[in-house]
């Protein structure tokens, strides 16, 4: 169990190090000179010493690397060049919308992916299965910025209901969650259609399995056997895939903050693209892989501990 | 053949053979513009209209095709071409440190979110094709050394290795003429499901600007064109969304169908 435990945090430190180290690699070896880039082709060779200064290009690169990483470490995540303002102060404003976001869209997924996968594994070879299986396989092929577009074009530009875009703040709850709800349906569609499909296979696996024909010798209902104990047995799968999930949320966010204008990390880290603002691109992305590798370690953390038969690897 | 894999055979078939004949031959030039023939609603000259640069829908949704498949195409042969000997090698010396390196490296790159990786490298050695097609390719590796590794292990305990082995095959040589055949069934699967993947991811880079740059027609890129006319103009992002839909659902389609066809032990498999 312990050692279960240190082996995973081992392997979450190394993986942390070595991310770092290629993100700061990839964005050091930029074509040309780092501040040459984020000043653009006519800069003044003045400004981009200032820039250099101002950046810590002067010293090597692992003293760098190390000045970067220690700054991460205690908060300081460097100064934007375009915005003036502190990397943290940014990101401490953005993940309002980010994880309000990912959590809605997450939300969304369970809402979905749990009962759907249920009812097509309970009713295998059936309609409500074809249905499904239906169902997912199209939510699996449609992009998820077209699918937003769509729902801007229906519920935004046909109907009315909401805004197609932009972010009121969270001075005024309602609002703020109503301009949230487009972009969580569009991101949630792809990972519910994934979730529903992981879920009815699991379920089907477990149902194979003997304790639920003796669940159901014993006379427990069908419904009981499902719940009670296929359910709880088809979680381990259904888990891994819910943090790999996460990846892609945070990932499609970046994407999709862009279709509806919505001032989170995904637009910053973007915005930072387009800008050449590398200090924020470099910070920021850090972020997110950390929070990637973050979450993928808990769930391994969470079944480790909710399976007795993995606490022995 | 059930018809699923006919409806996916169909659809994937569509598309390759739009981007086929694109290659040698569109209707009209994709490159030109005609301002006074924009937005036109579908004619016998033009069967889809035109979008608002008054090119033809048609050949614009063939010079989309002819992108999204040569670079998903180019992605996957990245994929398999390394990480195939990649998953050999670590299956012919499992346990070993090679073994040890290739899957760590493999749980690394799974670790990092694709997407972010892809848009930092487009971002930061420029928007093009190629840096997409690169930037695709990497995340393929480890899905195809995962694959070729755990389809190799099983069979390095059977008969006909061991045999092989006392003959005085070398590890590559058994590795290449014994194991690879016997594994082709599950890469190519795969492989398409790793194609239709990366038709999507291209969609998204391209999306926001940081796939193929113009004049390269490519979906995404007309979809992205297209937003800010969808109150006006909502064909023009209706079209090229479908044809992203309908390509992707073809290869999944195919992909399902063909492990069935190709791997009998396969086809009680539910997913």
């Amino acid at each position: 169990m312990w050692r279960a435990l240190l082996h995973r945090t081992i392997s979450l430190v190394a993986a942390l190090a070595v991310a770092s180290v290629v993100i700061f690699v990839m964005l050091q070896a930029v074509p040309g000179d780092p501040a040459a880039f984020m000043l653009g082709l006519n800069a003044q060779p003045d400004t981009v010493a200032a820039l250099r200064a101002e950046l810590g290009l002067e010293g090597s690169l692992p003293a760098r690397y190390l000045d970067w990483i220690g700054g991460m470490l205690t908060g300081d995540f460097g100064t934007s060049y375009t915005y003036r303002v502190p990397v943290a102060e940014l990101v401490a404003d953005r993940i309002g919308v980010s994880a309000p976001l990912a959590l809605y869209a997450l939300g969304l997924t369970l809402l979905v992916a749990i009962p759907a996968g249920l009812l097509a594994a309970s009713r295998r070879g059936g309609v409500a299965d074809w249905g499904v299986m239906g169902a997912t396989q199209l939510g699996l092929a449609v992009p998820n910025f077209w699918f937003a577009m769509l729902l801007v074009l229906v519920f935004a530009v046909s109907l009315g209901w909401v805004s197609a875009g932009g972010f009121p703040g969270w001075s005024d709850p309602v609002a703020a969650i109503g301009a949230l709800t487009l972009p969580a349906i569009a991101l949630a569609l792809p990972q519910a259609s994934i979730l529903a499909r992981v879920l009815r296979s699991a379920l089907l696996d477990t149902l194979d399995a003997d304790y639920i024909r003796t669940a159901r010798a014993k006379g427990l209902s069908r419904r009981a056997t499902v719940l009670r104990h296929a359910l709880r047995n088809a979680a381990i799968p259904v888990l891994t895939i819910l943090g790999l999930q996460f990846s892609f949320l945070l990932a499609g966010a970046i994407i999709i903050e862009n279709v509806f204008f919505l001032p989170g990390l995904g637009r910053l880290i973007f915005q930072g693209i387009t800008q050449r603002d590398l200090v924020v691109v470099q910070s920021v992305t850090m972020l997110l892989v950390f929070a990637v590798i973050a979450v993928t370690f808990a769930v391994e953390l969470a079944y480790t501990l909710a399976d007795p038969r993995l606490r022995r690897r | 053949m059930s018809w699923a894999f006919r409806i996916g055979a169909l659809l994937a078939g569509l598309a390759v053979l739009a981007a086929g004949v694109g290659l040698v031959w569109l209707p009209y030039d994709t490159a030109s513009v005609n301002i006074a023939e924009r937005t036109l609603g579908p004619s016998m000259a033009h069967p889809l209209g035109t979008d608002h640069f008054g090119r033809d829908m048609v050949s614009m949704l063939m010079a989309g095709a002819r992108t999204s498949i040569a670079v998903a195409l180019l992605a996957v042969g990245i994929g398999a071409g390394a990480g195939v000997p990649l998953g050999l090698l670590a299956a012919a010396r499992r346990g070993a440190w090679v073994d040890e390196v290739v899957m760590r490296g493999n749980d690394l790159i799974f670790a990092f979110p694709s997407l972010v990786i892809a848009i930092l490298i487009t971002a930061v050695f420029g928007p093009s094709a190629v840096n997409a097609i690169l930037a695709i390719g990497i995340f393929n590796i480890p899905v195809f050394a995962r694959v070729a590794r755990g389809g190799a292990l099983p069979l390095w305990t059977l008969d006909y290795v061991m045999a092989a082995r006392v003959a005085g095959k070398g590890r590559g040589r058994i590795s290449v003429e014994h194991i690879l055949p016997n594994i082709a069934n599950l890469l190519i699967v795969q492989a398409t499901i790793q194609f239709s993947l990366g038709i999507l991811a291209e969609a998204a880079l391209s999306y926001v600007g940081l796939g193929a740059q113009p004049p390269t027609a490519s979906w995404g890129r007309m979809l992205a064109d297209a937003q800010t006319m969808i109150y006006t103009e909502p064909q023009l992002a209706i079209l090229p969304g479908l044809a992203i839909v309908g390509t992707v659902l073809g290869l999944n389609l195919l992909g399902d169908g063909l492990r069935d066809l190709l791997d009998p032990r396969l086809r009680r498999m539910r997913m």
